[in-house]
């Protein structure tokens, strides 16, 4: 089989890689790439731990081929937080401690800044709906929809994530 | 396996046509991916369309709308003109899978895939969608329900592939629902799907109607029994016991861990009486 050469923007920057014709995008990112945040679960699309946005639109990466990725702008965990400062559902799932072993955290991260994209003040049944393509055996999900709610409630008031974690810390 | 991304079809045509081998058209890919990852198929060629002109579209003219191969379920559901027109097959569309299938998955793939219990299906079938096929011998236009032919099987030849779903323009006072039932609030397959398409004249009589049921028959099953109950009524009690008998009638399901066939065979009733209420109202009725 000879390489397919895709030419792509992760996360805003031009990427070009070359990949076989079965692989898939979820492949293309962690063993080629090096981008190892989206993680492989069930590689049937029922999981959602390798959540990944293509134009903006949530998807699976696992349901992508590699080559279908050429003059698409690819968006991934590794894009979420800006240098040092976390986005605010970062702050927000390490503050309600919304995970425990952390595979799923990445894809639900992902998921869930897609939600309030669309919808920036989702009750707890749009957010439970939102995030039904991810699956977490660990939480029980309760913490995981309160950290997206307070979030959500930081990121419409315009607060940063970090000051305001750490007045809580200090309160 | 050979990838390629053709920019019209009529070359994905020839490509799908020449193939010695296994051939494969990709549109969503949320079932094609998962079956060549479980090693259920092993393609020679997959033929992507998302590339061929059109293909991402929805267009909206006279005759109704033409929703392009590869538009998505989730380009679907933020259609504000389609989702008026036709809510049934909107929010039939939007049961498949999560949001990130959403994002990808197809209703032409939906069909094709051509699974009994397939949600956007029964709701094509009563809109009374069209099916526009262009293969290497020019193009034809058949019934959604006349595609799929049994479990993973369709009626589509070597070379075809179907260009668009066209879904007709809306009579005033026209609705449509789709219903299913399922054992979970969301994410999970269809045990019985039931979807009705109804229109009605100034005094509240249904005038035109349609109904299908899904995951009761080898395929999704269209039951001119159930419309012609609805039909010149005003759908009373009566017209509607005929109607759930009707499609209770129509069913041949099998019994699986799903559901058993008597529970199919109770809840197709159910869900059609509930659906056809929820058209009446979407077409201004009571």
């Amino acid at each position: 089989m000879s390489g397919i050469t895709v030419n792509t923007k992760i996360n805003g920057d031009p990427v070009e890689f070359i990949c076989e014709a079965d692989e898939t995008l979820l492949d293309v990112l962690r063993n080629r790439l090096g981008l190892t945040g989206a993680k492989e679960g069930c590689s049937t699309g029922d999981c959602g731990a390798c959540s990944v946005t293509v134009d903006g639109r949530l998807t699976c990466s696992c349901l992508v081929l590699g080559a279908e990725a050429e003059g698409h702008n690819i968006g991934t965990i590794e894009g979420m937080a800006h240098g040092e400062s976390l986005h605010p559902l970062q702050s927000k799932f390490l503050e309600h401690a919304a995970l425990q072993c952390g595979i799923c955290t990445p894809g639900i991260l992902v998921a869930a800044k897609s939600l309030l994209e669309k919808n920036p003040d989702p009750t707890e049944t749009e957010i439970r709906f939102g995030l039904a393509g991810n699956l977490c055996r660990c939480t029980g999900y309760d913490k995981i929809v309160r950290a997206v709610q307070d979030a959500a409630k930081e990121m419409r008031s315009g607060k940063s994530a970090k000051s305001k974690a750490t007045a809580k810390k200090r309160a | 396996m050979r990838y390629e991304r053709p920019t019209t079809l009529k070359a994905a045509a020839q490509l799908l046509a020449k193939e010695k081998g296994q051939a494969f058209i990709l549109a969503g890919g949320t079932d094609l991916l998962v079956r060549l990852r479980t090693g259920f198929i092993e393609p020679d060629l997959l033929v992507d369309i998302k590339g061929v002109s059109g293909a991402k579209e929805i267009k909206k003219s006279a005759s109704g709308f033409k929703i392009g191969a590869a538009v998505s379920g989730a380009e679907l559901g933020e259609h504000a003109a389609l989702k008026k027109a036709w809510p049934g097959v909107v929010e039939a569309a939007n049961l498949i899978g999560s949001k990130q299938v959403q994002g990808r998955c197809t209703v032409s793939g939906n069909l094709c895939n051509a699974s009994p219990a397939a949600d956007s299906v029964p709701a094509l079938v009563a809109a009374g969608a069209k099916a526009v096929i262009v293969g290497p011998k020019g193009k034809r236009t058949v019934a959604v329900e006349e595609i799929p032919v049994g479990p993973g099987r369709t009626s589509l030849k070597k070379g075809e592939i179907i260009e668009s779903i066209n879904l007709p323009a809306r009579p005033a006072k026209s609705g449509d629902a789709y219903l299913r039932f399922i054992p979970r609030t969301e994410m999970d397959i269809a045990v019985v799907g039931c979807a009705v398409s109804i229109t009605l004249d100034g005094k509240g009589v249904v005038t035109k109607a349609r109904v299908a049921l899904g995951a009761v028959a080898p395929t999704v099953r269209l039951v001119p029994a159930a419309a012609k109950a609805l039909i010149g009524t005003k759908m009373d009690k009566a017209a509607l016991d005929a109607l759930a008998e009707a499609c209770s009638a129509a069913c041949s399901p099998i019994d699986d861990k799903r559901g058993t066939r008597e529970f199919r065979i109770k809840v197709a009733g159910v869900l059609a009486r509930r659906a056809a209420v929820i058209a009446r109202k979407r077409a201004g009725g009571k």
